[in-house]
């Protein structure tokens, strides 16, 4: 049922890199950093602004992938990476969408067990790569019997 | 503040412990992330889904994690950032978070880093390829 999704990807979604968010993020995860919420240390940095810390890009929006139905309870996060190609700056627009990179069944301690690749990218208004990222979710026999219904 | 370009292969940046992980710890990254699942805020649905309590976000884990490089953010970035969550991480868990250089290339640092709980398990593992300006 996941294996026919490899390969569709989402439309892209403009979304802005917000303060007001960055700082709730940055709170959130104990990292209350001036590089991410003090404006004067932002504006001296090399950055000549705040940035954002690593694991932000998880509060974007990345759009619909038509025709994947991914249950809100039951997964489990297996894996997950970031790649960037720099920081990311309060205050930018970055365009996100989503793909499905792979899928794949393996035999585990509670049966056959699936794991969806999802691929995550954000870019900039003139299509450059600012970061891609990639979770792996673990979606069990029982979850996936109660989807097929 | 010291920096990462003093950093000899088999050294550690300096390691934190975080405070006991409470339910407004959860309840906040749940806002501020917007991944509203229950398990990590609500008894009843935790052990709906088969645990013995709410479980923290490994986003959470992997997010306070990063903390350990926000210093640096004059010499260099984060390039790559790969976890594997490994344990779930529960209420009053005590967890601390690791990161020692392995591998120096010209301008990138491989990190090996990992969070482990109050019984010295690991719950989350991964690495980080730090580059530098």
């Amino acid at each position: 049922m996941f294996k026919e999704q490899i390969g569709k990807q989402s439309n892209k979604v403009k979304n802005a890199v917000e303060r007001g968010a960055v700082k709730k993020f940055a709170e959130a995860i104990g990292d209350i950093h001036p590089i991410y919420i003090d404006e004067e240390t932002g504006r001296n940095s090399r950055y000549q602004n705040n940035i954002a810390p690593p694991t932000f890009p998880r509060t974007f929006d990345y759009g619909v992938i038509e025709g994947l139905n991914l249950p809100n309870k039951g997964l489990i996060h297996g894996e997950q990476t970031f790649h960037y190609e720099r920081p990311i700056r309060v205050g930018e627009e970055i365009f996100c969408y989503s793909k499905v990179k792979n899928y794949f069944e393996k035999k585990g301690n509670f049966g056959e067990m699936g794991f969806l690749v999802l691929e995550n990218y954000g870019e900039d208004a003139t299509g450059s790569l600012i970061f891609s990222s990639s979770s792996t979710v673990v979606i069990s026999e029982a979850v996936r019997k109660v989807l097929a219904r | 503040m010291s920096t990462l370009v003093a950093l000899q292969v088999g050294e550690s940046v300096k390691e934190i412990q975080l405070e006991p992980v409470s339910r407004m710890d959860l309840i906040k990254y749940s806002g501020a992330s917007g991944d509203f699942n229950p398990i990590h805020t609500i008894d009843d649905e935790a052990k709906k889904a088969g645990l013995p309590g709410i479980i923290a976000h490994g986003m959470w884990t992997m997010g306070n994690l990063a903390k350990l490089f926000t210093d640096y953010y004059e010499e260099g970035f984060m390039k790559d950032y790969s976890i594997r969550f490994k344990g779930m991480v529960f209420l009053n868990d005590v967890i601390t978070l690791k990161a020692t250089l392995k591998e120096k290339q010209e301008k990138n640092l491989r990190f090996s880093v990992q969070a482990v709980n109050q019984q010295g398990n690991e719950v989350l593992k991964g690495e980080v390829l730090y580059h530098q300006y």
